[in-house]
């Protein structure tokens, strides 16, 4: 029967070449510009760890003094000062810390003809790797020893060694950093997550780090800080705070590998602000926040206003375009009622009728949904083409191919639902005797 | 031209119509507010900058390794830069307004023992010369003695130790910020406190100098400091020239300061124009996306128009023939289709108004747009009453065309 339905459907479209077309041009758009957009928001709001990122957390403190403090509505800090991140990292309170910044330096590769360059740079603690479940396609990462002995040693982004060693195995050759040599010890395979969750002060898409130097080594041969400094009460706020001043620039993660530690995570972190703030250097009382991956990206906003804003419109879109289609399915199935009327009256159910109409319509939303995903995919390419950061990374992966003929077929169903059934209710006898 | 008839048509097509004027509201309201979103951006990609535009370019430097010697070596840069034949005026700057990068804030205060800040204002840092450089105006008070700059390492380590004496002590703002402070007052020799409440002495102001960013703190809200700044320290140089001459002279610029050093790296080499351009990109392709949603919206709307016109037309034939065969013209047809249009049109933009108001107010709470000024609504109906007509014109011309004879014709 259902065969026999669509042999009806796609007789019927060819009839009626006009109409079929603008029902099917109205949804192709319809579910074209929807589908750019959802498929842009579903791969910024992305988790940029699965699986890992619900044991990954970010503590918040607020280490400032009391000016500009409303109890209650004053956020903590976004980032930890020096001393905090230090204090918090050498309590080794969680099943693993990472203290970390963002730099830039200068890479000066040696013989080969390429000039010096400026390179994205992390500088973190030994956690970062294990923590944050880096693959390494040569070597290893370091560990707390080589940050302890402020060791010259590096790791470097598969893209760099790319560019540098052509892609072998680099680990255990020198690389000229900020005028200073670093033996690499690991190279990281494919590891790019988004959104840049562990740093939002820098980009928060597409971010493409290429250096990672422990901690305490960059701060000894200088290399310059890049990020956001937030500083209070008479802090300067130049590009590389001093290690005293009342500035916040560093993040501070910790894995906590169950809810019952993030508990006690979080009365750590109210007993460290209230034992910071008998000391006198705190002057609020304890304000902790203990978030982790998804609700740090939520807290932060990361999807772009503009983003949404557009998938709003494209769905705005979309409804007018089934409003639309409705309309023009109800004028094509009327038009058709000494048809329907003919097959009434020669015993077919009003059950056979509507189901006939429905297929009709879901074979337009169909067609409409081919066009759909061809014009999402050139809706993409327009996408890629803007300036945003996160612009490359607008691509169709499978779950949103099938979203896509999924919301085509629910859609044209939605729009053949009134006109199949006006069109059911017409009087067989009425129609027969007008012939 | 009698309405009773063409309502009373309608009612038997309640369904149709209704659907019709749905598509027409949806459309009206999402036609509205896109087309004030486009005007936003507009505005923000046209804000003035408060700085000779076209006759600037900015040269970023990133030096390797540890500098010691960093004051000396932008002096020695400076001076081989303005010899550069076409360069007017060069000196450093810490930001520029409207430009990616990061940008420098702090919390001005009018009293020194309030709780909560007065303003957050962008802080502008440069060498001597840095007003004559930008062409920012002054519009009252005085520029910085060339003995009252201090270097900015020595500021920063002077606020750290809490010794006003290594600070600068007095600063210039921007017009805006004044009136801000002080409307309908001088600003002039007024004092506004940093940090622990270090004073500053207002000296100068200026016509208008934008932010780098945080617009939504109030663009205008920009102070100007006598602190030199280095390379190494994130600052850029900025050269004044003729427009016609920016490329010539970036491009020896350039070239100077790699001869002078070069174990260098340049981050940023631009004429002010292209920093402007690349900093509104994403505003200039949002405006170009909401162009293109209002294109579809109205095309798809007018096709519709089309679709059902047509279908009534043709479902309406014998009528039309009957009425030709009574004695009614062409003319009469062709109106009575445009009138039913236009009462459709009429009921959607109605509706319309309505709902664009809501998402109005939706987007307000959301994404801190404005309140829809009022003159959108009548715009809005004009542009949509117009396009229904044209919509329309096709189907009603083939009904005009019905000849009478088909009255007596069985279907």
């Amino acid at each position: 029967m259902f065969r026999y339905y669509i042999d009806l459907a796609l007789r019927s479209l060819g009839r009626n070449k006009v109409l079929t077309a603008l029902m099917v041009l109205a949804i192709a758009l319809g579910i074209g510009a929807s589908m750019t957009t959802l498929t842009v928001l579903h791969v910024l709001s992305g988790d940029p760890l699965p699986g890992r990122s619900g044991t990954l957390y970010y503590p918040q403190i607020d280490p400032r003094d009391s000016q500009g403090y409303l109890p209650g509505k004053t956020p903590p800090m976004d980032q930890v000062t020096w001393t905090d991140g230090m204090n918090l990292l050498r309590a080794k309170r969680a099943d693993r810390q990472a203290l970390m910044t963002g730099g830039d330096v200068a890479v000066q590769p040696g013989e080969s003809t390429l000039d010096p360059f400026y390179e994205d740079a992390r500088f973190t603690t030994a956690g970062f790797f294990p923590m944050f479940g880096v693959p390494f396609a040569y070597g290893h990462a370091w560990g707390g020893a080589e940050d302890e002995a402020h060791a010259r040693v590096a790791v470097i982004s598969s893209t760099l060694n790319d560019k540098l060693f052509g892609g072998k195995d680099s680990t255990g050759q020198t690389l000229r950093l900020s005028g200073t040599d670093f033996r690499i010890v690991g190279v990281i395979g494919d590891w790019n997550p988004n959104p840049h969750f562990y740093d939002l002060d820098r980009a928060s898409y597409n971010e493409d780090e290429g250096v990672y130097v422990p901690l305490s080594t960059s701060q000894d041969v200088g290399m310059n800080h890049d990020g956001n400094v937030e500083c209070w009460g008479n802090g300067g706020n130049g590009i590389n705070p001093i290690h005293d001043s009342p500035c916040t620039w560093l993040q501070f993660w910790v894995q906590l590998d169950s809810p019952a530690k993030a508990t006690a995570y979080r009365q750590f972190l109210v007993n460290y602000s209230e034992q910071q703030k008998a000391l006198g250097r705190f002057q609020r009382p304890p304000n902790v926040q203990l978030r982790n991956v998804m609700q740090w990206l939520d807290y932060n906003q990361v999807v772009p206003d503009d983003v949404r804003l557009q998938n709003g419109l494209a769905f705005g879109f979309l409804l007018v375009c089934l409003v639309n289609t409705v309309g023009l399915m109800l004028a094509k199935f009327l038009r058709r009622a000494g048809e329907l009327g003919v097959r009434r009256a020669l015993g077919a159910s009003k059950r056979a009728l509507f189901a006939q109409l429905l297929v009709e319509a879901g074979v337009v939303g169909m067609v409409g949904g081919v066009g759909g995903l061809l014009l999402a995919f050139a809706g993409l390419w327009l996408v890629r083409q803007q300036p945003a950061s996160y612009a490359a990374l607008a691509h169709l992966d499978p779950a949103m191919l099938l979203a896509t003929f999924l919301l085509a077929l629910g859609a044209s169903l939605l729009a053949g639902l009134l006109p199949a059934w006006r069109a059911c209710q017409i009087a067989p006898a009425l129609q027969l005797k007008s012939q | 031209m009698e309405l009773r008839p063409i309502l009373s048509t309608l009612r038997r097509h309640k369904v149709t119509s209704w659907l019709l004027v749905l598509e027409i509201a949806l459309t009206c309201a999402i036609v509205c507010n896109a087309v004030f979103m486009i005007g936003q951006r507009l505005h923000r990609m046209n804000l003035p900058s408060g700085v000779a535009e076209h006759q600037l370019l900015q040269i970023q430097l990133g030096g390797i390794g540890p500098k010691s010697d960093a004051d000396a070596q932008t002096e020695t840069d400076l001076a081989a830069l303005r010899q550069i034949p076409g360069v007017r005026q060069a000196t450093m700057t810490n930001q520029l307004p409207f430009s990616f990068g990061s940008d420098s804030n702090g919390t001005l205060m009018l009293d020194p023992h309030q709780q909560q800040g007065t303003a957050q204002v962008a802080q502008y840092m440069g060498g001597v010369g840095l007003l004559a450089t930008l062409g920012t105006r002054l519009i009252a008070g005085r520029d910085f003695e060339p003995g009252e700059y201090v270097d900015f390492d020595a500021a920063v380590q002077a606020l750290h130790d809490d010794n006003t004496r290594g600070l600068p002590q007095d600063l210039i703002i921007t017009r805006g910020l004044a009136e801000r402070l002080w409307p309908g007052e001088s600003a002039l020799g007024k004092t506004v406190y940093f940090g622990k409440a270090l004073p500053f002495r207002v000296i100068g102001v200026v016509a208008n100098l934008a932010r780098p960013k945080n617009h939504w703190d109030g663009v205008e809200y920009s102070t100007l400091w006598p602190i030199r700044m280095t390379s190494a320290e994130g600052a850029s140089y900025i050269l004044r020239t003729a427009p016609q001459d920016r490329q010539a002279v970036l491009k020896a610029a350039v070239a100077k300061l790699k001869q002078l050093d070069p174990n260098r790296v340049v981050l940023v080499k631009r004429t002010y124009d292209e920093a402007r351009h690349e900093y509104f990109a994403n505003d200039r392709a949002m405006a170009g996306i909401l162009v293109g949603v209002i294109a579809a919206l109205l095309i798809v709307t007018a096709l519709g128009i089309v679709g059902l016109a047509s279908f009534w037309v043709g479902q309406r034939r014998r009528t039309i023939g009957v009425r030709r065969a009574l004695g009614a013209t062409r003319g009469d047809i062709l109106r009575y289709f445009l009138t039913e249009n236009f009462l459709l049109a009429g009921f959607g933009i109605a509706l319309g108004m309505v709902l664009a108001y809501g998402m109005n107010l939706f987007l307000m709470v959301h994404y801190e747009l404005p309140r829809l000024p009022g003159i959108y609504f009548p715009v809005g109906a004009a542009v949509l009453w117009i396009i229904g007509q044209c919509a329309v014109l096709g189907p009603a011309l083939r009904a005009a065309n019905v000849p009478p004879v088909v009255a007596t014709r069985s279907v």
